[in-house]
């Protein structure tokens, strides 16, 4: 089966899911979208990371953008017309993401430039400075249009609930088919050169800087998105939520995942969003038992649950192993 | 390849299992409990605060249940600890309502945390009580979610007319942090009471959270000759301000709000911070029998003193006992319409009624610092009147007021 037609049935089927999710008990549902969204970010995370092996610990700080301004988007849109009681909230939400989205590119653009001439620890540190810068920027930033309060600073953002089911994984969807598409086409192997030899692949004509750039971009962009999604989840944001601890979860889930498999990458997302949740009974003990069962997988598995197998590559494997029999 | 699959899908539909399985269990309703949810920061940035709040809960809720609990059930207090994150927060709020079926919830002491799980708790309409969030906008989420702890601006007055009626102070100057909205709402309380009971604000001061250096500011404030210094800050900063003025000769007696409260702000300098007062939401000291009774057993139980947040926390789940009792049923609307109706409630952080706003009408303590060492000095009632006096903070002049 052609890959797009694969996604095009997955995507018919978020949509006839989506049409019970109002029966799905809340809490449920809840962690549901969580692994959604953890699905955009670990996918995104894992072009830079996986694809392009470039260590970037600053992925909150580009959700956070993107939640922010998508959040300050759709406020200043619900209030100026375009409410939520027009087609449904669509309108706005589109907005609202892709602003959200290409403010979170803009400022991976200016944040790649100057550091991805940095590699492996370098980077990793200088991305996790710039996460930090952004934390701090958005902690300070507070105004006011027509009487409305915007950013709110250290006290937080109250934004209206816009993320669905369908929003959440037709996002989740987009970014997988992105991201697989764009490494498996010949343009895409400039990416894996990087990773794999950055001299070799600048003996071979390819630009190193610019691809590491143009991974960094559209990572962000998608962690923009993402940032967007989950700001109208959880309807109130504070400069907290991007914290570089969070940058780190997602790392978590790209490094278990395998770096470089899109396939163990959604698996580890949505194992990791669980894990926590599942473990509730324990109350305090949790994130010990947490932690344990990471380190154990770790060690288990050091190249990830699926090493750096690609979600197509992984089917054809299978197919021919069928086929052999 | 495909025995890493197996092994990995095995992994994943176990863990989605015994998610699934674990939760269908707590669901079930246990007969004749009536079960409580409490979500709280155990663990992360702020779990000294969580920890507190669901200790003095917990010890509420003991003692009910030993004296044969209410309305003829036992009470179950069902915890869940957020990490001191939001989204955890609203996963968290999702699953005591939805699985746990709780009837009412205990809840977060960060304002942040509860204006995440408020929406939901109000979207549920289940009563929610927030022991120690004081941003004014929490309540304001809607007529489900209350508060049992002062709001800013009552800090401010109540500090104004200690200022003004207790130190006998005219002249007053103030230096508050622009960064925090905590800060600028305690400031413009205190000047606005202090000028309107006859004093004169002689000087007003700024810095930013995060500076270092505070002796220009003071310098200034030092020209002015004020009778008493108001700042409104948290511990990191005030903890140097005052070391820096008592350097500079200012000997004048120096005031903060709850945010000076921390085991940090004295350390190294006790003799610099004598002379020096916070308002708060308790004091161990305090001769209230209600509040000696509650050290007593929290002693007994805990191994140490309770501190404000362990008090707010038995405050608070003693509260939404007491409308369960009133209210005869656990139906949320009758609930709901108890907890609204909570009047000259006899806390140990003083007598709580809750007024139209869901916020409380309750007194405010005042200590005073003596060698690093806090003192109860005096309780200060919802419309300024003095009720409990140490003048001296060693004796008391009157008995526990009214």
């Amino acid at each position: 089966m052609r890959p797009q037609l694969i996604f095009a049935l997955i995507f018919a089927g978020l949509i006839g899911l989506s049409l019970v999710t109002g029966k799905i008990d809340p809490y449920y549902y809840t962690v549901i979208i969580f692994i959604g969204i953890n699905i955009t970010m670990a996918t995104s995370l894992n072009l830079i990371n996986g694809f392009t092996g470039q260590f970037s610990l600053g992925h909150a700080g580009f959700m956070g953008v993107g939640a922010y301004v998508s959040a300050i988007a759709s406020t200043f849109l619900t209030t100026h017309g375009l409410g939520t009681e027009v087609m449904g909230g669509v309108p706005v939400m589109a907005i609202a993401l892709l602003v959200g989205g290409l403010a979170a590119a803009l400022t991976g653009l200016a944040v790649g430039i100057p550091s991805l001439r940095l590699k492996g620890d370098y980077l990793a540190i200088v991305t996790l400075g710039f996460n930090e810068i952004i934390r701090v920027i958005i902690q300070n930033v507070d105004f006011k249009i027509d009487g409305i309060s915007y950013v709110g600073g250290a006290r937080g953002f109250a934004v209206p609930q816009l993320s669905s089911f369908l929003w959440v994984f037709g996002i989740a969807l987009v970014a997988i088919y992105f991201v697989e598409n764009l490494i498996n086409s010949t343009y895409g192997r400039g990416f894996l050169a990087v990773r794999d030899d950055e001299v070799a692949a600048e003996a071979m004509g390819v630009h190193t800087t610019r691809f590491k750039v143009r991974a960094f971009v559209i990572g962000s962009f998608f962690a923009g998105i993402g940032g967007g999604l989950f700001a109208h989840f959880i309807q109130y944001i504070t400069p907290d939520n991007f914290t570089f601890l969070k940058s780190i979860e997602i790392v978590v889930m790209v490094i278990l995942g395998g770096m470089g498999s899109t396939y163990g990458v959604i698996l580890a997302a949505i194992l990791l969003t669980i894990m926590p949740e599942a473990l509730r009974e324990f109350s305090e003990y949790r994130m010990i038992i947490y932690s344990l069962m990471l380190i154990v997988l770790m060690i288990a598995r050091p190249q990830g649950l699926f090493g750096s197998e690609t979600f197509t590559r992984f089917f054809a494997k299978r197919k021919a192993a069928a086929n052999k029999v | 390849m495909n025995k890493y699959f197996s092994v990995v899908t095995a992994v994943v539909v176990l863990t989605s299992a015994t998610f699934l399985s674990s939760c269908k269990k707590e669901g079930v309703a246990e007969g004749n409990d009536i079960i409580i949810g409490e979500y709280a920061s155990m663990t992360g940035q702020t779990a000294t605060f969580g920890q507190s709040v669901h200790a003095g809960a917990v010890l509420a809720i003991d003692e009910i249940n030993q004296g044969g609990g209410i309305i003829g059930k036992k009470i179950v207090l069902k915890s869940e600890d957020d990490q001191s994150k939001t989204e955890d927060a609203t996963a968290a709020v999702q699953k005591l309502i939805n699985r746990d079926k709780v009837i009412a919830l205990l809840g977060e002491v960060a304002s942040s945390r509860s204006k995440a799980g408020g929406p939901i708790a109000q979207q549920s309409k289940i009563p929610m009580i927030s022991p120690a969030s004081t941003n004014e906008d929490v309540t304001k989420i809607g007529d489900y979610i209350f508060r049992i702890c002062f709001i800013d601006p009552f800090q401010g007055n109540a500090l104004a007319s200690f200022a003004k009626k207790s130190l006998g102070a005219k002249r007053a100057a103030v230096l508050q942090d622009t960064k925090q909205d905590y800060s600028i709402g305690l400031a413009n309380a205190f000047r606005e009471t202090f000028r309107k009971s006859g004093g004169d604000v002689v000087s007003e001061q700024a810095y930013s959270s995060g500076d270092k250096d505070f002796r220009s500011a003071l310098t200034s404030i030092r020209a002015t000759n004020p009778d008493v210094i108001f700042i409104p800050g948290y511990y990191n900063e005030v903890s140097l301000i005052v070391r820096q003025a008592r350097e500079l000769g200012i000997t004048v007696p120096l005031l903060g709000g709850d945010g000076w409260d921390s085991d940090e702000l004295t350390k190294g300098a006790e003799q610099q911070f004598n002379n020096t007062y916070l308002s708060n939401h308790f004091s161990v000291e305090d001769p209230d029998a209600a509040v000696q009774n509650f050290v007593t057993k929290y002693k007994a139980k805990f191994q140490k003193d309770p501190d404000a947040m362990a008090a707010l926390g038995y405050d608070a789940a003693r509260i939404l006992t007491q409308a369960i009792t009133r209210a005869g049923s656990t139906d949320a609307a009758k609930l709901r319409d108890a907890i609204a109706a909570t009047k000259d409630f006899n806390g140990v952080t003083g007598k709580i009624t809750l007024n139209a706003q869901r916020n409380a009408e309750k007194p405010i303590t005042i200590l005073k610092i003596v060698n690093g060492k806090y003192h109860f000095a005096q309780r200060i009632g919802p419309n300024g009147e003095t009720q409990t006096d140490f003048k001296t903070g060693d004796t008391p002049v009157t008995a526990p007021a009214k």
